[in-house]
């Protein structure tokens, strides 16, 4: 376990003003695929907290609106967050979160790619490695310990 | 090979649903399927269980799951693998264990559990003769096994040399070569000299290898050529001269032939090469796809071409493709949607196969 801090003093970013998602037509044929956009994506993830701060992913501009690509018509996401530090160890914690978040948020037949942003992570290639490797990541989601760790950091983001 | 000149089609015979989780793999009974044998495969899912399903073919052809293998792993069943003989099946779980399991009577009975790997087991693989086994896992290593009489298994060599998680083992097809392929983009090849263990060939970048994760391999019915899949979206196709590797004259090395790129658009998970010679491909892109050798192009050496593409074979990530033993031209593939597919690769009565 990590007992200091990777960044004792981050930067606190002002929350973005939440948007009404504009309402779905009454007469709308309740299994036709609704299209997702980037600021629904954005809305799965932005209250997600940090691992080791009180403040969101948002907060501390890990995630910005700007870094979540949707192509809707391929089923497709890809999300790339930016580290607060260049050596942050726990780059691959918010991946994860990202990851399981999208799972239980989106339709199961889109795919989800996860990275940090070019040039943020002293590790980039690896950290990109490992988030992407879809077996690693089932063999991390039955580790208890790291369970709890994603289900307290998810837990603000169910509003 | 006609089949291949007029075109084909996938033509998809049953759709099997009961795991509770993705399907990783399935594995056929190479015992089956011949002389009036009902065709017979397992599957292993994150559900915890193992499935044996078994066909029946009257009066209405159709799969049944005969026996639910559960309570033994406690976790995810990543990999699984009969013996020659088709009288055990061997389980690999990420609990760290792996699991021998005994047809007694319609029934399977956990016989062995192997413990040694300090966590996940990815994959198992029996030796031609039955008498071998191998495992690799998260642990970076590859152990393999000696079967002895009364289901009991010892560990004979613990094999270090890739520098990451391993995700799949696979012996030769007729010698006992072995072959693993690992995270760390490479494909390792050991063989036995007098009774030490050790890596003969690194199949890595520098000899035209992947460029990512290696997540299977397979070999064509003779063994002289191998195909590995990759995290890097290519298909690589690899030789041995077959002549030296069964003359005893020491080692016969591999070298790439032929890399299949620009066909897959995301990871490549599973490859699986039929005895008569077409490359079936499982894919994160949800599709199937079957590539033959091209006669064409033997005068620069043999290349590949892409005979058929079922798109949307699966609803999500295709995680294994697997011909069955016998006379049709059947296929399995198991996917993250929970469920697995029988496909029979039929002549297109259309013409031209895509």
């Amino acid at each position: 376990m990590v007992f200091e801090l990777i960044n004792a003093n981050p930067v606190v970013y002002e929350k973005k003003e939440r948007r009404a998602r504009s309402a779905p037509s009454d007469y709308s044929d309740e299994y036709a695929a609704e299209p997702i956009d980037q600021q629904e994506v954005f809305d799965h993830v932005r209250d997600i907290k940090d691992p080791e701060h009180p403040y969101s992913l948002e907060e501390l501009k890990v995630i910005t609106e700007d870094a979540i690509e949707v192509d809707d018509m391929q089923s497709y996401v890809r999300v790339t967050f930016t580290p607060t530090v260049e050596h942050c160890s726990m780059a691959t914690i918010i991946g994860l979160c990202l990851r399981v978040k999208l799972l239980r948020s989106l339709p199961s037949r889109y795919k989800v790619d996860i990275r940090v942003a070019p040039g943020s992570h002293a590790s980039e290639a690896s950290v990109n490695k490992q988030l992407n490797d879809k077996e690693r990541v089932a063999a991390a989601l039955e580790n208890p310990n790291l369970v709890d760790m994603v289900d307290e950091c998810l837990a603000p983001s169910y509003g | 090979m006609e089949l291949y000149e007029g075109g084909c089609d996938l033509k998809l015979l049953e759709t099997l649903e009961g795991h509770g989780d993705r399907v990783w793999s399935l594995a056929w009974n190479p015992a089956t399927g011949a002389s009036g044998t009902p065709l017979v495969f397992a599957s292993c899912s994150g559900d915890k269980t193992v499935r044996i399903w078994e066909h029946t073919p009257s009066p209405s052809a159709t799969w049944t799951c005969k026996a639910i293998l559960e309570d033994t792993h406690t976790r995810t069943v990543r990999s699984c693998a009969w013996s020659p003989s088709g009288k055990l099946l061997a389980t690999a779980s990420f609990d760290a264990t792996t699991a021998i399991w005994e047809n007694v009577g319609g029934d399977y009975e956990c016989v062995s559990t192997l413990e040694g790997h300090e966590n996940e087991v990815k994959s198992v693989s029996w030796n031609s003769s039955g008498t071998l086994l191998a495992t690799c896992g998260r642990d970076k290593s590859v152990w393999i096994w000696e079967m002895q009489p009364g289901n009991e298994f010892e560990c004979v060599s613990v094999l270090q040399g890739h520098t990451q998680d391993v995700k799949m083992v696979q012996w030769h097809p007729t010698t006992d070569v072995l072959f693993s392929c690992s995270y760390d983009n490479t494909i390792k090849v050991w063989a036995d000299d007098d009774d030490d263990w050790q890596c003969v060939q690194t199949l890595g970048e520098p000899n035209n290898g992947h460029s990512s994760t290696v997540w299977a391999l397979s070999f064509n019915a003779s063994g002289d050529k191998m195909v590995t899949c990759s995290d890097d979206l290519t298909l690589k196709i690899w030789e041995t001269d077959n002549v030296q590797m069964h003359s005893g004259d020491g080692y016969a090395p591999w070298r790439h032939i032929c890399t299949l790129t620009g066909y897959h658009d995301r990871t490549i998970f599973s490859v699986h090469w039929s005895s008569e010679g077409i490359i079936a491909s499982g894919a994160a892109d949800d599709a199937i796809r079957f590539f033959v050798g091209n006669k064409d192009g033997l005068v620069d050496g043999p290349t590949y071409k892409l005979l058929l593409k079922k798109e949307k074979a699966h609803d999500m990530d295709i995680n294994s493709v697997q011909w069955s033993p016998g006379e049709k031209r059947l296929l399995a593939s198991a996917s993250d949607d929970g469920v697995i597919k029988i496909w029979e690769l039929v002549s297109s009565s259309t013409g031209n196969g895509y």
